[in-house]
């Protein structure tokens, strides 16, 4: 068996798992005295609880409780103690704490029965009084209001300061664009429901299965919330069934069900239904004015971009939707804006590429219009105001293929043989458009920490608290591992999911390769120094004043990379250092020092052939081409399924997508599957998708830059820009359903 | 009888993944919460409970249906495939195979419903090209987007394989 290798297209070592129903998720686990709970969601936006009647619902044989703000135990008191990790600015929400009401679907009652079957009846019987206050939803009515976002979440920077004059540029532009984007609400729906499993352990303390994109995250703040010691609580997730952001925060079923078990002292199952997913964060109703000011030739003179988000009124969450902005093209002039705006709605939650996704739909779709207001070719003026270094913080880029991606891209797709001007291009009853679009996004690296075991019989166990929402982690940091120590993948185990293990950063925001990736390769390196001590004091050795720099490890074995003496093999240097095992715990932190003296992004070229049917106004995306310089590539197999996600999400969002909210009830309401468009099988064509070569050996040891969100950034207005070829209709709220192009 | 359901459960046989089995069910279980929560069949996957995702695909009498559209009581008699069926013994079905090839899925919370639906869709024999594949299993969503690689792997497996 050969050496596991990165860079090779390994298929999943969880894919067994999978395919046979094994894997496990958090709604899965079970213990013999389980029972389940069912949450009551509020029917007001706004107001208060004045009557809450349970009698019904607890007089039916087998429920065994019904929690309400009014039996509900007093918590942790202050804001701090229900602040997440990834917490924006503000007061989180406590369910349960008081009779208020906050947005429609907030968590006011948990029904504990011995069936599933039963809570969920029994819930339809609580009956609740509420006194309604005036609710909005409306994002254009309280748009003026928008204030700059409080401080406290995580990865939010504000927008950098003006670059030269941004508006006396604009007016003095021989050729100007503007104009104003918009995109609803958007519900991350994984395919799994959130859910939570808390098992009551004989010593009375927590095992708990959470949906979760953090495992320590959901220990922390069960900590903190319930007045728990660490080693009291335990959160255990191996499987993730997709999270996209949505399982960045602990959600409220897991408050719920540990609140019950801790009362009841059984083991509890909350698992939200698909409506309830609809209760919890989406990515924010934002609306962006994007300005453009260019020289005939194309330079651009002015850049402005302002955006507003929703927010609720308790939390200030907020993303970074404008630097790009700044970043992406050269512009001497810019001027970047940015501020939230409460609803009477929960707070938003980052979802796939948070921010960027929604600052490229109005950045991108923004220069196709200048393009065609220049009469030149959109790629041709992106590359005309190609940026080569980083105007804002005036650094350069550790690393930017993008030129690249615009070749290959152009090419794969055939870009030369697309005509320019809009409806001129044609099948029968279908207008056809060819357009495309750029993608950036931030690489980034936290701290995180791994441990390894390497036994006698060269098996390796590596560890850390980590995550599979579906990227393949288990299957790259196996292959970093095998490579490191020159095993089989088959002799490699990685384990993650586990406040148990070693903590790793949340998985999100692209970053779990480039974090606990460099941690895997840490400590492999730390056993590979152990092996080469250990093989220093064998008799004869050929590695006496080597450094790890002249040695490799393959086939289970150490030797010298010049190949001048034999290999020894691991086996051998254990059994004569008497050792039955080698155990290393090591933490990689990024090199700040370095890391901060460049900008580091993910960059992609997007390309689209839409057919839109003239009479019906029905849109296909017909192909896309997804080019991407996301740094070294780990798997390819794997990495390639990532921007297939990416591009899909990337259709829903510009075709279909789109959480209705009745400004009336101040209520989401096409909370299913049925209504709310996700694309399916048939909506999604052929997507071809290439990684173009780049080297970085600044954004962090691996030379990797994460590729969870770079697929789909872009792909809206690509779609867009597409649509406006193909029909000259310029659509600037998404999604482009039909009656938008009749 | 079973807690909190009164007295009102009905007796029902099921053939599951091969073994016969003898059940008192309530008349409200539906076939999908039977197999998750009664007889441990995780492999079967609640994403609405709706019929709105395909999660929840199995085979009824080797016709693939969404589980948690079906009360356990309308099916006695039925014979069941689930996920947990589909492979004999150590050896995966082609289906599986083929997805894990393809790499057909991310998360995996969608694929066991992809899978069941894929071995129904072949039986059925109306998929002649990847465009009716795409059609006829659009009724099974995947929000990590695996569609063009799901599509790939049972066109694969549609196809006679060419013995090595
Ligand atoms: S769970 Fe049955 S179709 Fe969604
Ligand atoms: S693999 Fe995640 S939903 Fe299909």
């Amino acid at each position: 068996m050969t050496t596991g290798k990165t860079g090779a297209p390994h298929d999943r070592v969880d894919g067994r798992a999978k395919v046979t129903g094994q894997a496990r998720y958090a709604g899965e686990f079970t213990a013999p005295d389980l029972v389940h709970g069912f949450v009551v969601t509020s029917a007001i936006a706004r107001g208060k609880i004045v009557r809450i009647d349970a009698a019904e619902a607890l007089a039916l044989p087998g429920v065994l409780q019904v929690y309400t703000h009014e039996n509900a135990p007093r918590l942790a008191w202050r804001d701090r103690s229900w602040r997440d990790m990834v917490a924006p600015g503000g007061s989180p929400l406590r369910p349960l704490h008081d009779a208020e009401v906050q947005f429609s679907g907030q968590p006011i009652a948990l029904v504990v029965a011995e069936s599933f079957e039963l809570a969920r009846e029994a819930a339809g019987l609580v009956k609740v009084d509420y006194e309604a206050a005036p609710h909005e939803t409306r994002l254009a009515e309280v748009e003026a209001e928008a204030h700059e976002p409080a401080r406290g979440k995580k990865g939010y920077t504000p927008p950098p300061k003006p670059r030269g004059r941004a508006d006396e540029a604009l007016a003095a532009a021989p050729v100007r664009v503007e104009a104003t984007y918009e995109h609803p609400p958007l519900h991350h729906n994984p395919m799994e429901p959130h859910a939570t499993t808390v098992i009551v352990e004989a010593d009375g303390s927590l095992t708990i299965h959470d949906k979760t994109q953090g495992v320590t995250n959901s220990r922390d703040y069960v900590c903190k919330v319930f007045g728990l010691a660490s080693d009291q609580v335990r959160v255990v997730t191996p499987f993730v069934g997709g999270g996209f952001g949505s399982g960045l925060r602990p959600q409220y079923q897991l408050f719920l069900a540990v609140l019950a078990a801790r009362e009841l002292r059984r083991s509890v199952r909350v698992v939200l239904s698909r409506q309830q997913m609809f209760t919890i964060g989406y990515r924010p109703w934002t609306r962006q004015r994007v300005a453009l000011g260019a020289e005939r030739d194309g330079r651009l003179r002015a850049l402005i971009h302002e955006a507003v988000g929703n927010t609720s009124r308790f939390e200030d969450y907020c993303e970074n939707v404008v630097p790009w902005s700044g970043v992406l093209y050269e512009c001497p002039n810019t001027r970047l804006e940015y501020g939230v705006a409460a609803l009477d709605l929960y707070t938003p939650i980052d979802a796939r590429a948070p921010g960027a996704v929604t600052g490229l739909w109005a950045l991108e779709s923004a220069i196709d219009e200048l393009a065609d207001a220049l009469d030149i070719d959109p790629l041709a003026l992106r590359l005309k105001n190609y940026a080569e270094e980083d105007q804002d913080h005036r650094r350069p880029f550790s690393s930017k293929a993008l030129r690249d991606c615009y070749r290959e891209g152009a090419a794969r797709f055939g870009w030369h043989r697309r005509s320019l001007a809009a409806r001129s291009m044609r099948e029968g009853a279908l207008q056809i458009g060819w357009a495309m679009a750029t993608g950036i996004w931030e690489a980034q690296q936290a701290p995180s920490q791994a441990k390894a075991l390497l036994t006698a019989d060269c098996r390796l166990h590596v560890a850390s608290a980590s995550g599979e929402i579906g990227p393949g982690t288990y299957t790259i940091m196996s292959q970093i591992a095998a490579e490191q120590l020159g095993l089989p993948l088959a002799a490699v185990r990685f384990e993650l999911g586990d406040t148990a293990l070693p903590p790793a950063m949340i998985q999100g925001g692209s970053a779990t390769a480039s974090s606990v990736g460099s941690a895997v390769l840490a400590v492999c390196r730390a056993l590979q120094h152990s092996l080469l001590k250990l093989a220093q004091t064998m008799p004869d050795s050929p590695f006496g004043g080597r450094a790890l720099e002249d040695v490799e490890f393959v086939d289970r074995s150490l030797r010298l990379c010049s190949g001048v003496a034999p290999a020894v093999p691991i086996a051998a240097i254990m059994r004569h250092a008497g050792l039955g095992s080698i155990a290393e715990q090591t933490t990689a932190i990024p090199d700040l020092a370095r890391q901060s003296r460049y900008t580091s992004n993910a960059h992609s070229a997007v390309f689209v052939e839409v057919a839109v049917d003239e009479a019906l106004g029905t849109v296909t995306v017909r192909r896309v081409v997804s080019a991407v310089a996301g740094g070294r590539i780990l798997n390819p197999k794997t990495a390639r399924s990532q921007i297939l996600g990416g591009v899909v999400w990337g259709i829903g969002m510009a075709l279909e997508e789109h959480s209705m909210l009745d400004h009336g009830l101040g209520r989401f309401v096409n909370h299913n599957l049925g209504e709310y468009h996700v694309p399916v099988h048939a909506d999604v064509p052929a997507i071809d998708v290439v990684f173009v070569e780049e080297r970085d050996d600044v954004v962090n040891p691996l030379g990797v830059k994460g590729l969870g969100e770079i697929g789909i950034v872009g792909v809206a207005a690509a779609i867009a820009n597409a649509v406006f070829h193909a029909t000259g209709r310029r659509i600037r709220e998404l999604p482009i359903t039909l009656d938008k192009l009749l | 009888m079973l807690p909190g359901m009164g007295d009102d459960t009905c007796a029902i046989t099921l053939k599951v993944n091969g073994s016969t089995l003898r059940l008192q069910v309530a008349p409200w279980t539906t076939l999908l919460d039977l197999l998750r929560e009664r007889l441990g069949l995780t492999g079967s996957k609640k994403g609405c409970d709706h019929g709105q995702c395909g999660a929840c695909t199995v085979l009824v009498d080797g016709v693939r249906i969404n589980s948690c559209l079906s009360l356990a009581v309308m099916r006695d008699g039925a014979s069941v495939t689930t996920i947990e069926g589909l492979a004999e013994g150590d050896a995966l079905h082609p289906l599986q195979q083929s997805f894990i090839e393809h790499d057909a899925f991310q998360c995996g919370y969608c694929t066991p419903g992809q899978l069941c639906s894929a071995v129904g869709l072949i039986a059925e024999g109306h998929a002649h090209s990847e465009d009716d594949i795409r059609e006829l299993m659009s009724g099974n969503l995947c929000r990590c987007g695996a569609y063009p690689n799901i599509v790939a792997a049972i066109g694969q497996a549609m196809r006679p394989r060419r013995d090595a």
